[in-house]
């Protein structure tokens, strides 16, 4: 495991993720997750839908990065500052002509929009996407972010990750791993703070998860790796997943009318 | 929630952005009455923008822009899962996103003011979001607390201590928290200001307008 992994999936990496309960701020307020037994059912359900379906994504994203060769970022030393609103080059990653409607991060971002139903979950995925692709950007910088934030300023949050986790030298399969981590570990948190739970049960919670983590995670790579089947063939986007989470779609949608909450989604 | 549908991921080192200012403290010391006093203050003269961080509404902005001291797009707020000190020291993504977002619509701006959501002593912002910080008491918490220090009380840029109005009223010192004030933050100013008497908090706003000054000296965009 490349440990760069353990900083893209820790909580504290300061990408915006703290301010996001995946819908258990509205399933709180619902009553529907009330305890660890009901936040463990809601961390299923979460984790086999909108959790595997982000893991793929994440996955086909790192692995669309690493058909595009990392180059290190241009030097800034000279400059002093620099201009990050001029686009580098345009990569060769399968684009034809300058055309972006053409890019291929227009194209996975398309695919991810289509499965992703409720407004407020896009809008959820994009801010956390663009957060997470301007502290990518710093941290593990290269062409490839810079070629999405190009082309997708604000990308869905799985392709956001997938790159990130190419750039910091991750395996597409952990990036999926870090995908599925990150349905659960960010919601679950979030129900320590509403229903001020016991931390340590929530996080053997999150231990006793493991070995589906592992599962959803390979199914994933599975998938993405069937979509794209060599460097040179265009991808088979139908065989990526778009498994729905219909209540999480209704708690996003109800989360954006309400008046009073404490998350962003 | 700023769409930005440009790539202006802005370099760290600060040149030709506007000055960072963040206003934190405890809930109801006077924040949002400050930041309305700025914007009534600073607004003919400077381009403001400000981003307010809520607990679990948008109840600052929404008096902001109901206040009518800037347009209502020039203020944004920001949503902080729970954590309100989070958002200003250890995260800070939503609230760079947030003044980005202002400096890109509306820029260049001369000043964007953050303010924290009201929270506890301790929560100071990251030197990553806020260039300067002022960190506002009431005297109506007690005239113990500057001497009980914290890092807002002891390292902000400026302390201001609001509400003198209420002082004979519960009964606290003002020389006290003057002079433990002053042992804990040695030459950093202190500033006692009450807003209701003095909306347009004159002594504040000529300390920022000054802290403006020096900024744009040092961070004007190089001639290209
Ligand atoms: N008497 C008196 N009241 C004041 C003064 N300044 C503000 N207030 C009042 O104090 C209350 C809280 O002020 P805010 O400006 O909302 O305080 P805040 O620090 O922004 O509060 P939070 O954002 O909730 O933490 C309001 O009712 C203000 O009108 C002052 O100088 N004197
Ligand atoms: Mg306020």
């Amino acid at each position: 495991m490349n440990p760069a992994l353990l900083l893209i999936a820790d909580s504290r990496l300061p990408a915006g993720g703290h301010a996001h309960s995946g819908g258990v701020e509205r399933a709180v307020a619902s009553g529907a997750v009330h305890d660890v037994p009901s936040l463990s059912r809601f961390l299923r359900g979460r984790l086999h839908t909108a959790g595997a379906l982000a893991a793929a994504l994440t996955s086909a994203a790192a692995l669309q990065a690493s058909c595009t060769p990392i180059s290190p970022a241009p030097d800034t030393t000279e400059a002093g500052t620099r201009d990050v609103t001029e686009a580098p080059p345009a990569t060769e990653g399968g684009a034809e002509g300058g055309d972006d409607r053409e890019s291929p991060w227009v194209r996975l971002d398309d695919e991810v929009d289509a499965r992703t139903a409720a407004p407020a979950q896009r809008e959820a995925s994009r801010t956390q996407g663009r957060l997470l692709l301007r502290v990518a950007r710093r941290v593990w910088p290269s062409s490839v972010l810079d070629e999405l934030a190009r082309t997708v300023p604000d990308p869905h949050h799985p392709i956001a990750l997938g790159v990130a986790a190419h750039a910091a030298g991750a395996t597409p399969e952990e990036a999926a791993l870090a995908a599925a981590y990150h349905a659960i570990s960010g919601p679950a948190t979030a129900a320590v703070r509403l229903l001020g739970l016991d931390p340590v049960a929530v996080h053997a919670l999150l231990a006793a998860f493991t070995p589906d983590l592992t599962a959803v995670a390979a199914q994933a790579h599975f998938a993405a790796t069937s979509a794209y089947p060599a460097p040179h063939l265009a991808p088979r986007w139908e065989a990526l997943p778009a498994y729905s989470a219909p209540a999480l779609d209704l708690l996003a949608e109800q989360h954006a009318q309400a008046e009073i909450r404490l998350f962003v989604s | 929630m700023g769409a930005n549908h440009d790539d202006h991921h802005h370099a760290p080192d600060g040149r030709g952005r506007a000055l960072r200012l963040g206003v934190g403290g405890p809930v109801g010391s006077g924040k949002t009455a400050l930041v309305a006093a700025l914007c009534r203050t600073l607004g003919p003269s400077l381009s403001l923008g400000v981003v307010t961080n809520d607990i679990y509404t948008t109840e600052d902005a929404d008096f902001l822009r109901r206040a009518g001291v800037l347009d209502a797009e020039r203020i944004l707020a920001v949503e902080t899962g729970c954590c309100p000190h989070t958002a200003i020291r250890d995260d800070i993504a939503a609230n760079l996103d947030a003044v980005e977002t202002l400096e890109h619509r509306f820029g260049p701006l001369d000043l964007v003011i953050v303010e924290s959501g009201g929270d506890n002593l301790t929560a100071t912002f990251s030197r990553g979001l806020a260039d300067e910080q002022i960190f506002v008491l009431d005297v109506s918490g007690g005239d113990k607390v500057p001497r009980k220090g914290g890092p807002g009380v002891t390292t902000a840029d400026l302390l201001v201590v609001n509400k003198t109005d209420l002082a004979p009223m519960v009964g606290a010192d003002l020389g006290v928290m003057a002079r433990d004030a002053a042992k804990v933050r040695g030459q950093r100013p202190v500033l006692f200001t009450s807003i209701r008497q003095d909306p347009t908090a004159a002594t504040v706003a000529d300390w920022v307008s000054e802290r403006v000054m020096a900024w744009s000296h040092t961070h004007a965009t190089p001639v290209s």
